[in-house]
């Protein structure tokens, strides 16, 4: 997937493409509204972080200027308040909204939202082993069989798939998985690994365990 | 409302205290008029009388004779039947008539003119005309005094009569006056009534000017009525903008920092300070939360102060809230289970979906993952409720505790069961749409439920 993330905060900028790119999406990061439009000129996205307010101009005007031309699903990002703004940026064409300072989680959570809302072209399906995995539909294919994953079993296959053969600790995919605001052991990720495995069985890839470290997809 | 009392009924009042006035001048000049014109009309035909009379007198023999006509009575009971005297005298002797009639004393300077008097005879009030002539009495001219005298009770009753009259148009008249009084003040305040029902009319936050046509003396009140209401806006605008701009500026350096912390940790390899900085994450989004809730209760004690309301579908307010926060739930793999109910109600659909959003948020945050958070329209007796259940702790002593500290710290005042400010604006907004709150556990602590509800229209 391809985003454009229009935001003038460089620090929050960074982080978001950092934790994007983890994902496997390809960001790219224009400052201001100007180099925004250069951007969209130049290539396609799949999805727009718009801030609202930036450097030269007002994001949510520029999303009901450009909104008769754009096909791109866009997901403000405002750090107003909720009750005077919420309104204001549905009602200017945007398909989702986030207040800042917001969770990486959420922000995944509400990209993924978007994008399987506005259906359109975009695949990135992912061979494992034998099946075919769909993040976004959330789909386990294996021949005419197909499962239905949960969310939270969607992204821990996601970030198993996207770094095959890596080490992930315990603490790496606490950090993917659950967002800050709950108290999460490690527990818990022995839990949702063991569902995987149970999930995936059969289908020619596995999770080892490699004591002391954390956990391993192999073919 | 205390004041200094109604304009209309002072100017109704000051109207028909003049008219009062007017009436009864009126009244006391035209009885004042009647009876000078009754007085002046026996005048007149006591002067003929006595002129007739006095016509008759001649000298006969050297004697002075008379014939008194029947025509100078006659005429005397034409206008009313009051008792006539009459007197005819030479000097102090009589010639005929009532020796005793008062006569006045200075006819005989008055020779040949008619004199009037008034005076009393036999008990009653009588009105006297005489009139001196020269009659030859042997060689010598002597004067002869005619007088006639009628009582006045018939001048009494006709003047009285007209009083009576004038008294009757002048009560008419000022009849008339009270009610034209009445009339003329509504209708002068007429424009200051339509003013001031424009005013009324318009919803609470229609601040545009007045515009229409009013009399001069009206139009310093409108125009300093206008100015107050764009005084009014330009407060109202500046209080929506310093909560957004405060809103903007503590979230983004909290963002900025947050953002960071992602990126330390990520690149930390030890759990020490793995934790340490999972823990700074969660201070900073309990931060922002705290942040953000107080400015959305601030906005929220605004705008219940001059709600908006306007006619929603609650049902279609309810589904875009919960589509708005099925990414939330999904994170913890919780379903969110609705059963829209085509319900209307005059609300502010900003702030009841706020208030949703909370109840929502609460319920999704305090639910273990993989559950179901229900939620659930129903109309009955004019009132809509929206019943969020959950399938978490409850709101039993321990886990209320445990509520108040995650989402509220240091601020468990608010006075909610178990709750912080979340709840505390859901409540609030419900109460000004007069609405409520309702928080239950379920049996056997299996959850709670939270209802919002409100009357429907």
């Amino acid at each position: 997937m391809r985003y454009l993330l229009v935001e003038d905060n460089l620090e929050l900028a960074e982080a978001v493409v950092n934790r994007l790119a983890l994902d496997g999406h390809a960001v790219d990061h224009a400052a201001c509204l100007a180099d925004a439009e250069d951007c969209l000129a130049a290539a396609q996205y799949d999805l727009i972080l718009l801030d609202v307010m930036l450097p030269d101009g007002d994001g949510r005007e520029f999303l009901a200027r450009s909104r008769t031309r754009l096909e791109t699903p866009v997901i403000v990002l405002t750090a107003r308040s909720q009750v005077s703004d919420r309104v204001g940026a549905l009602d200017q064409g945007a398909d989702d909204y986030i207040t800042k300072p917001f969770d990486f989680s959420e922000l995944e959570a509400r990209c993924r939202a978007v994008l399987r809302r506005r259906g359109g072209e975009a695949r990135n399906e992912i061979h494992l082993g034998d099946a075919v995995f769909d993040p976004l539909a959330g789909t386990l294919r294996l021949g005419a069989d197909s499962i239905d994953l949960r969310n939270r079993e969607i992204r821990l296959l996601e970030v198993f798939a996207r770094h095959k053969g890596q080490i992930l600790s315990k603490s790496q995919l606490m950090d993917r998985l659950f967002s800050y605001d709950a108290e999460v052991t490690e527990n818990a990720i022995e839990v949702y690994v063991g569902r995987l495995r149970r999930r995936i069985d059969g289908m020619g890839v596995r999770i080892e365990t490699v004591r002391g470290l954390g956990y391993r997809m192999e073919n | 409302m205390t004041g200094t009392g109604s304009i209309g009924r002072r100017l109704t009042l000051l109207l028909a205290g003049v008219a009062a006035m007017l009436s009864v001048l009126s009244w006391w000049m035209v009885t004042g008029l009647a009876r000078q014109a009754a007085e002046r009309t026996q005048d007149n035909v006591l002067a003929a009388s006595v002129t007739t009379i006095a016509e008759t007198l001649r000298s006969e023999q050297g004697e002075v004779r008379l014939e008194l006509p029947y025509s100078a009575f006659s005429m005397l009971g034409a206008i009313s039947e009051d008792r006539v005297f009459y007197r005819v005298a030479t000097g102090d002797t009589i010639l005929t008539g009532y020796e005793d009639l008062p006569v006045p004393n200075e006819i005989v300077s008055s020779l040949g003119r008619v004199v009037f008097d008034t005076g009393e005879y036999s008990g009653e009030e009588v009105r006297m005309a005489t009139v001196s002539r020269l009659v030859l009495a042997g060689a010598q001219p002597v004067p002869v005094n005619v007088t006639v005298a009628q009582t006045r009770g018939g001048v009494a009753s006709i003047s009285a009569e007209l009083s009576q009259l004038a008294a009757f148009l002048s009560v008419a008249f000022f009849l008339v006056a009270v009610s034209l009084s009445a009339f003329a003040a509504r209708t002068s305040l007429k424009p200051l009534n339509e003013i001031a029902a424009a005013v009324s009319r318009r919803g609470p936050s229609d601040l545009r000017p007045l515009r229409r046509a009013a009399p001069t003396e009206l139009a310093p009140l409108l125009t300093s009525l206008n100015r107050l209401m764009d005084r009014l806006g330009q407060s109202i605008r500046s209080a929506e903008d310093f909560i957004a701009e405060a809103a903007h500026r503590i979230r983004t350096p909290l963002a900025t920092v947050r953002a960071q912390a992602e990126i330390a940790l990520r690149s930390a390899s030890d759990d020490d300070q793995k934790q340490r900085l999972r823990q700074m994450i969660r201070a900073i989004d309990e931060s922002s939360r705290s942040a953000g809730q107080l400015l959305d209760h601030a906005t929220v004690i605004y705008r219940t102060d001059d709600l908006v309301r306007t006619p929603v579908m609650l049902s279609d307010l309810v589904s875009q809230t919960v589509s708005g926060l099925e990414p939330t739930a999904s994170m913890k793999d919780i379903r969110l289970d609705v059963e829209a109910l085509r319900a209307k109600a005059e609300v502010d659909p900003v702030l009841i979906e706020n208030a949703l959003r909370n109840v929502l948020d609460n319920a999704i945050k305090y639910s273990p993952p993989e559950t179901v958070v229900k939620v659930a329209m129903a109309e009955t007796n004019g009132e809509v409720r929206i019943a969020v259940t959950d399938q978490g702790p409850g709101l039993g002593e321990g886990p209320a505790d445990q509520l108040t500290q995650r989402f509220q710290r240091g601020r468990n005042t608010q006075g909610i069961v178990g709750s912080g400010l979340g709840l505390t604006i859901a409540k609030d907004v419900l109460v000004a749409h007069g609405g409520r709150l309702e928080l239950e556990t379920l049996q056997g602590g299996t959850g709670t439920c939270a209802t919002l509800v409100l009357p429907s229209s």
